[in-house]
Order: structure tokens, then C-alpha cells, then sequence
């Protein structure tokens, strides 16, 4: 339910299957070509939203690196700290055990990522290749649940965990996100642009659904994977409700709910957060700057689809 | 042979319909059975008829956060239909370095929304960022109590939650802008059309269901709002809890020996009714729109 809800999701990320289609570039060159006023209009306009963006995260790591006997409460803010050091990373990992909240963390984002790519890429595969009695029931179910919020549902899906045993346990965090109906309809819109005639043809040599799955589907929805992966991971890294809802014990928390935790002990102490919300935020950071790139394309192919 | 047939898309299938019937649809059904008992998160509870309902229509809590649910989306909408766009079309253009913007503008994106929380408090804080910089000006004399005061603390967390979405929107707009005609900006650009213009003319038609989209996403999720609020507000919902939302009062019940998982499930049925109304609303009007 995590993932589903998750709001980092963009909405028009179709199958990327194969390369890019370049899009026809009917304009004239004139008529593609910036004047030099506009280009610097442009820019200006860049840098000031680039500054109101990122701004807040650049003074939070600033606060982060100041020293304490620093001023940070200084009338005119200075960004620079005067003598950067990384004292506090190591302060806060004292305190609260910010690596083993990390490491909660990780063990969750793995989980989901996980279970999101093979169950949802299952599904998706059968549901858009494989002909079957109720398949259009199936693929109605899933689709109704994207209307309701998972904030009605989250009550219940506790007592549902609770059930299972699950409650207070990280296993019980990651259970409901391991897959998600939206991943599995994203999957089945990656494998449905596939044209059929490849599945004839290999069924002609003998495959069976297994071996179509694994040599001809798979390869070509890649793209799509690494989408459905990469929200799915900043999904379940960055929830907060769900685990709050679930764990009890402080040594079970992960990061989201540690950090709120940190907050409320260390609330005269702005360095402290500060390190600790760095700690959470650069790595969802790398993971998306690194894989950005898959993501932008897949904007784009939702463009040219259309 | 033939039993592998029917027998192999099941296998394929079925997790992930486990999955959905056990963590969606079951819970769906669940959660009106268990607003009609005094559930405990510890396990336990006994059917109470309409009491929980009962109790909701004499919840002055729930009356605030309705209230302000409702401020939420009023604010939220606008503001989050427009600069999106704006932005969109602001990062379009293929200039050298765009790659770097795009993404940069959708950082906020892909922070957790505990950081961000965390983040603007301090920079909101009696002696943060922004009153030290308003101080420094001359504009104020004293703080402004951004995170202590009822209303600043309900618009504090309304311009976060505008923060934090503006690169979400930006990128829907953006893959719905590669779908408005590149001939029919050409063909105004050569009939002397202006920028601005081709914008109300071409770009917003051009869009207009993307729009609407985004209206019903903005509605529900100002609707859900929860992190911002929570951690602005010190988990305790502000001043007398007058900065509650739905879901923050669904998720003090269910926690401590204190806590009624019936009542938060009612609470949930409200927060369901809540959304589906801008919901069916906002499909209409596209309906309509569509229609005319």
C-alpha cells in the first residue's frame, strides 16, 4: 500500500521497451532557435527556482556542518560554515543508532523493491500475454483499487499484519508495499506494447510460457523494471505513516520514524537533526541522480506515446 | 499439455492477486466491520453498534481537521495547477543543462517528506532562516510564530506541501506538453501570435486534461495531508490540536492503550467519503468539459 500511494510516482511512466523512437522533428530550424534575450530570460528564471528548490536542502547541510561553537542563530545567515566539521554525524550515531535505523531501512526498501519486481512483472506478463478465464475480472480488481487512498485502508491492514504476527516487526513494514497494484499495471502496459507476432513465433518453436517470459518478455520491459524499482525503493525509504503505525520498539524503527524521534529529543539542537535528516535524505538522492536518466526517458516515451 | 495451459497464467497471476485481495480489498471490507467495534491496537474489541459514528458528530477535533482539510485544498490548488505548468514549460526547451535542472527542481520530490518537515522547521523556527533574514531587513520586530501559531502553522505547512509538489506536477505536465502540437505553435508563432498568447491559446487547451488530472491528485492528497503536518507540529497537532488532520487523528488511535482501531476505522470511512466527493466532482466536470 506504501508504494501505491506513494506521491514521488510519476503518473505517465509507460513501458520503455526497446529504443527510444526519436520524435519527428517537424519545426523549422528558425522557429526551434532561442534568441540570445530569451536564453538569458531563461536561465535567470532556472537559477532563481533552482535556489528556491534546493536552498532549504544546501542551509540544512550547512547547519549540519557548522561546528558548534559556531553561532548558528546569527541575524545576517551565513551558508558557509566557518569550520566545517562532522562532528555531528558521529554525535547523532551516539545518541540514537542512526546506522541501524539505516540499516532497518535498507532491509525494508530491499524487500519491496524486490517483491515489486518479480511479483508485479508475473502478473503484468500474464495479464497482457496470456489469454485465461477471468483474466479481465483480474485486471478490473486492480484497477478499482487505485481510487481509494491507502490512508482509509491503513487501519485494517494493521490488524490484518497484527494477524499474521507481524506487528513490530520490519517484515510486517515491508509485507503489504511487496507489491503493488500499480506496479503490476505498469507492468502490464510495458509487456502489452510488445506486438504479438514475437509470442506466436516462439510459440511456433516450442516455448513455453516460462521460457517466453524469461527470454522475450523480460528483456525488452528493462525499462519499465528500473522505474517500477526506483519508486518502489523511494517509496519505502521514504515512508513514514506505515512504519509509525506498525513498529513500537525504538531499536526497530527506520529511518523516517527515528528522525522524528531525534527531532523531538533533540529539539535545542538544530546541528543534530540536521546531520541526522542528511543521513536519510543523500542516499535516496544518489539513488535518483543515478538513475534519473531512466526516468526522464520514460517521461519522454509517455510523451510520444501519447 | 492442455492442463499446463490454463493452469500456467494462474501461477503467474496469483501472487500478486494474494496480495490485493489480502492487503486492499480485504482490509477495504474490514474497515467497516471494524467501525462498528472498540478495537484495541493490542488486539481485542467488541461490536458497539454506531457508537464510534456517534461519537464522530460531537469530535470537535475532527471538526478542526476538516476545516482545515478543506483550507488545505482551497490553497493547494491553484497554486499547484499553475506553477507546475509554468514550470513545465519553463524546463521544456531542450537548452544545454537542462538535464540538471529538471532534476534538481524534482529533488523535493524524492525527499522524504519527514526531512522536508524536518528541514523547513528549522528554517521556519523563532530564530531560523527566515525570521533572521526578515529581521535582518527590518521587516519584522519580533519573530512570527510560524510553528506555534494556529493559522501561520496551517499555512506553513500548506506552502511545504506546495513546495514539495511543484517538481511532482511539473514532470506530469511536462510528458502531457509533448503532446501539444508542435505545428499549431508554429503556425501562430507565423501568424504573429505572442508567447503569451500561444500559451492561453495552444499550451492550456493543449492540456486541459492533464489539468484536470491533477486537480483530482492535488484534491485527494491535500485531503491525506499527514507528515507535514505531524512533524511541524511537534506530533501533537498544534496548538489545543487545532492543526490536526484526518489522518493524523486516525493515527493517534492507533497507537497505546489509549488507542481505538474502531475509531480510527470510522475515521477512515469519513476520510473516504472526504475524497471521493472533489473526486467524482472534478471527473464530472471533465465530463462535461469533454462533452461541450
Amino acid at each position: 500500500m506504501t508504494v501505491v500511494t506513494d506521491p514521488a510516482r510519476p503518473l505517465d511512466v509507460p513501458g520503455s521497451s526497446g529504443p527510444a523512437p526519436t520524435r519527428p522533428r517537424r519545426g523549422s530550424y528558425s522557429f526551434n532557435r532561442i534568441s540570445p534575450q530569451e536564453k538569458v530570460l531563461r536561465y535567470v528564471l532556472l537559477v532563481l527556482v533552482l535556489l528556491i528548490t534546493i536552498g532549504p536542502f544546501l542551509w540544512q547541510l550547512s547547519t549540519s556542518l557548522k561546528a558548534s561553537g559556531e553561532d548558528i542563530y546569527t541575524r545576517i545567515p551565513r551558508l558557509l560554515p566557518s569550520q566545517p566539521t562532522f562532528s555531528h554525524y558521529g554525535e547523532v550515531a551516539n545518541t540514537i543508532p542512526v546506522w541501524d535505523y539505516a540499516r532497518n531501512s535498507l532491509f525494508v526498501a530491499v524487500l519491496v523493491v524486490g517483491g515489486n519486481i518479480v511479483g508485479a512483472s508475473l502478473a503484468g506478463f500474464a495479464l497482457s500475454r496470456l489469454q485465461f478465464k477471468g483474466r479481465r475480472i483480474v485486471l478490473g480488481l486492480f484497477l478499482a483499487t487505485l481510487v481509494l487512498p491507502g490512508e482509509v485502508t491503513i487501519i485494517s491492514q494493521y490488524v490484518t499484519v497484527r494477524e499474521f504476527g507481524l506487528a513490530n516487526t520490519l517484515f510486517g513494514v515491508a509485507l503489504p508495499g511487496m507489491i503493488g497494484a500499480l506496479n503490476v499495471l505498469l507492468m502490464f502496459n510495458a509487456f502489452r506494447s510488445l506486438p504479438i507476432e514475437v509470442d506466436q513465433a516462439a510459440i511456433v518453436d516450442g516455448a513455453n510460457v516460462w521460457q517466453r517470459f524469461v527470454h522475450i518478455g523480460l528483456p525488452s520491459v528493462r525499462g519499465t523494471i528500473s522505474v517500477v524499482a526506483i519508486f518502489a525503493f523511494i517509496g519505502a525509504w521514504d515512508d513514514f505513516l506505515w512504519p509509525l503505525i506498525v513498529l513500537t520498539d525504538p531499536d526497530k524503527y527506520t529511518l523516517t520514524v527515528g528522525l522524528q524521534y531525534l527531532s523531538g529529543t533533540f529539539s535545542n539542537n538544530p546541528r543534530l537533526i540536521a546531520a541526522g535528516t542528511m543521513i536519510a535524505f543523500v542516499p535516496i538522492v544518489i539513488v535518483f541522480a543515478t538513475l534519473q536518466r531512466f526516468f526522464f526517458k520514460g517521461v519522454e516515451e509517455g510523451a510520444v506515446k501519447g | 499439455m492442455r492442463y499446463h495451459r490454463w493452469f500456467s497464467p494462474w501461477v503467474l497471476v496469483v501472487p500478486a492477486l494474494a496480495w490485493l485481495l489480502v492487503f486492499n480489498l480485504w482490509p477495504s471490507i474490514n474497515t467497516v466491520i471494524l467501525s462498528f467495534t472498540n478495537a484495541k491496537p493490542l488486539g481485542g474489541g467488541t461490536f458497539v453498534g454506531l457508537k464510534n459514528f456517534e461519537a464522530l458528530l460531537h469530535d470537535e477535533q475532527l471538526r478542526y481537521a476538516l476545516l482545515n482539510s478543506v483550507i488545505y485544498m482551497v490553497v493547494c490548488l491553484p497554486l499547484l495547477t499553475i506553477l507546475p505548468l509554468a514550470l513545465a514549460v519553463l524546463v521544456e526547451k531542450k537548452l544545454p543543462g537542462i538535464t540538471f535542472f529538471r532534476t534538481a527542481f524534482y529533488t523535493p520530490v524524492v525527499a522524504s517528506a519527514v526531512v522536508v518537515a524536518l528541514i523547513w522547521q528549522w528554517i521556519l523556527d523563532d530564530r531560523g532562516l527566515v525570521n533572521g533574514l526578515a529581521e535582518k531587513l527590518g521587516v519584522i520586530s519580533g519573530p512570527l510564530p510560524f510553528l506555534s501559531d494556529q493559522w501561520l502553522l496551517l499555512f506553513s505547512a500548506i506552502s511545504l506541501t506546495v513546495w514539495k509538489g511543484l517538481g511532482y506536477y511539473m514532470i506530469i505536465y511536462l510528458a502531457a506538453l509533448g503532446n501539444v502540437g508542435r505545428e499549431l505553435h508554429e503556425a501562430a508563432a507565423v501568424d504573429g501570435a505572442s508567447a503569451f498568447r500561444r500559451f492561453t491559446n495552444i499550451t492550456i487547451p493543449g492540456v486541459r486534461g492533464t489539468m484536470i488530472l491533477i486537480s483530482i491528485l492535488i484534491s485527494v492528497s491535500a485531503l491525506r495531508v499527514f507528515s507535514e503536518l505531524f512533524i511541524l507540529s511537534g506530533g501533537n497537532g498544534g496548538p489545543g490540536g487545532r492543526d490536526s488532520s484526518v489522518v493524523m487523528l486516525i493515527q493517534q488511535y492507533s497507537q497505546g492503550f489509549e488507542g481505538n482501531l474502531g475509531y480510527a476505522s470510522a475515521l477512515s470511512i469519513v476520510l473516504f467519503f472526504v475524497t471521493v466527493v472533489p473526486m467524482l466532482a472534478l471527473a464530472r466536470l471533465n465530463r462535461k468539459a469533454a462533452d461541450a
